[in-house]
């Protein structure tokens, strides 16, 4: 079944996706929340932008994020600057890169349900004597609950599915960067078929579960809708 | 207590150009057509609309001016919007405490069962605001905008999303309000029926201007405004119950100007009343009529005539001091050559009461 490289990478894989879905949690709902709410003309820049990973060739994106990551990029180089080390091929710097990459599958669902929930009951509110947070949390929250729901689990699943960004600023070390889609990588390069599967059967039923649950979810809301 | 409200901000096609001074009770309507900035100057008031520039003073306190804009959650207004926009995440009473419960105890003057008793809303406590009628959700939301225990009560078309058999259900509870609560309301209406039954105060607006501003009878009444010249115009007369006749059915109301009778009404004599005489259905004669069906006979003086081209006009006369409005022919008016001064004879057909 699975040797235990196999196990550490399950581990890291995992670790990694809830990191990140926290992390893009806490830095994508302001911003799908300003971009629900701005009336700036060029807020298509930057959709386009958040966007981007959806096309982009994971390597592409890898590539430039090795550079910026590395000791002679900019943010690299700041934090060798800092008395730090370079984030690149670091948990952290996959952090960062699985952040970047699944933006889009977290800003979109949220921005959506912003959108969907409108001024209306937050105007309600304010008149209810509910200050500006206070609205946020107890109206807009609660009322976009499917929105942050299907963010987390789709930012959690896209993490775990990713290959391209983490091979390339992870640099697939052991016990520290591998995650299962490069222990997949492995196995299969070296013949490795049997421990290949039971990876690989691993991440599928899992990913199809949680893509269940977003989809049952969204069901049951819209039945409750109707 | 008086309101004092200044704005001027642009809307889109036009200029919202307003200085009020609205008093501090009873019930305002800002009256006319849609889009004539009436909401926007609601929204002003509550805070809703940053953009809003001007100066808004109520009672002692300050809203807004050049340099002060309290926030619409530090204002002591209730807001009831167009649509209930009830909270479809909580329960009716859920929707009910959430105000309530971020007002300081000792700034609470309406309780929440009091709310609650006065829309007469116990049995839906539990329920989801989807669950509800048109009606229950608006009731709901009055509720709730007066658990909050304002010093304003601002209503923005509470019954334009409810049909008209729902209105009914609702007039009387917001009627009730304006007689138990000493709370003032300032009410926006294109409907002339419902600002007939509620206004005390009327303030008409016109493309972002206030035409006139004044006691609603008085405004009704006044030839010089659209209100009077229109073929649904009405007279609002304030009367008492001063008897029932059992044999016939029928119910006495005296005003200033004289008495009505009208069928039976189930109120208790000395009630006060408030009637709606359409002007359509008042005739004028120069003797007093016998051998008509029409019981209603009143001698009054002739006070003004619209000087419309048209083949209608409207003639206001005076019963006492109380003015009625009459909606006849051009015709008529010169065959019967109606003067300012003349004693004559109004004949009213039908008349309301406004709950």
């Amino acid at each position: 079944m699975f040797n235990e490289a196999d196990l550490i990478a399950l581990a890291i894989t995992l670790k990694l996706a809830l990191v990140s879905t926290l992390v893009l949690l806490l830095f994508g709902t302001p911003l799908a929340w300003w971009l629900a709410r701005t009336r700036w003309r060029f807020k298509f820049l930057l959709e386009a932008m958040i966007a981007l990973p959806l096309v982009l060739p994971p390597t592409v994106l890898g590539f430039y994020l090795l550079l910026a990551l590395g000791p002679n990029g900019p943010v690299g180089g700041l934090m060798t600057a800092l008395g730090g080390r370079p984030l690149a091929f670091t948990f952290t710097g996959l952090v960062i890169g699985s952040v970047v990459y699944s933006l889009p599958f977290v800003v979109q669902p949220l921005q959506d349900a912003f959108a969907a929930v409108g001024r209306r009951p937050l105007e309600v509110a304010a008149t209810l004597r509910a200050g500006p947070v206070d609205r946020f949390f107890t109206v807009t929250v609660p009322l976009a609950r499917a929105g942050f729901f299907t963010a987390a689990v789709l930012g959690f699943a896209h993490t775990l599915g990713e290959f391209g960004v983490v091979l390339m600023i992870g640099g697939n070390i052991p016990g520290q960067t591998q995650v299962v889609s490069i222990a997949v990588y492995d196995h299969v390069e070296s013949l490795q078929y049997a421990h290949a599967h039971w990876l690989s059967a691993g991440l599928l039923v899992l990913s199809f579960l949680l893509l269940v649950a977003v989809y049952a979810l969204n069901r049951h809301l819209r039945v409750l809708r109707a | 207590m008086t309101i004092e409200a200044r704005f001027q901000f642009d809307l889109g096609d036009f200029r919202l150009d307003v200085d009020l001074q609205l008093p501090g009770r009873g019930v305002t309507s800002l009256f006319g057509p849609s889009g004539c900035g009436k909401t926007s100057l609601l929204r002003a008031i509550a805070g809703l609309d940053r953009h809003a520039v001007g100066y808004l003073k109520v009672g002692e306190l300050l809203w807004q001016d050049a340099e002060t804009f309290v926030p619409p959650h530090r204002r002591p207004v209730g807001y009831v919007f167009q649509e209930a926009s009830l909270f479809d995440h909580l329960s009716v009473a859920g929707n009910l405490e959430y105000g309530c419960k971020r007002v300081p105890e000792p700034e609470r003057t309406i309780s929440l069962e009091r709310a609650i008793a006065l829309l007469g809303i116990g049995p839906l406590l539990q329920r989801r605001p989807v669950t509800l009628s048109g009606g229950e959700r608006q009731r709901v939301a009055i509720a709730r905008a007066l658990a909050v225990s304002p010093r304003l009560l601002l209503m923005d078309e509470p019954l334009a999303a409810v049909d008209l058999e729902r209105r009914q259900e609702i007039l009387p509870w917001i009627e009730a309000l304006h007689r138990e609560l000493d709370i003032p309301v300032l009410h926006v209406s294109h409907a002339p029926e419902e600002v007939a039954r509620l206004a005390d105060h009327l303030v008409l607006m016109r493309a972002g201007r206030v035409v006139a501003a004044g006691d609603a009878h008085h405004m009704f009444t006044r030839l010089d405004l659209p209100l009077a010249l229109d073929n649904d115009a009405t007279s609002v007369i304030e009367a008492t119950v001063s008897g029932h006749d059992e044999e016939y059915r029928l119910t006495r109301l005296d005003f200033a100007g004289g008495q009505f009778t009208m069928a039976r009404q189930p109120i208790a004599v000395g009630s006060p009343v408030r009637l709606r005489l359409a002007a359509r259905d008042v005739s004028l004669t120069l003797q007093r009529q016998s051998g008509t069906s029409i019981l209603n006979i009143l001698p009054v003086t002739v006070d003004e005539i619209s000087l419309d081209d048209d083949a209608q006009v409207t003639v206001r006369v005076l019963a006492g001091s109380v003015p009625i409005l009459a909606r006849i022919t051009r015709k008529s008016a010169l065959e019967l050559g109606l003067q300012p001064g003349m004693e004559i004879f109004a004949q009213a057909k039908g008349i309301a009461l406004l709950g």
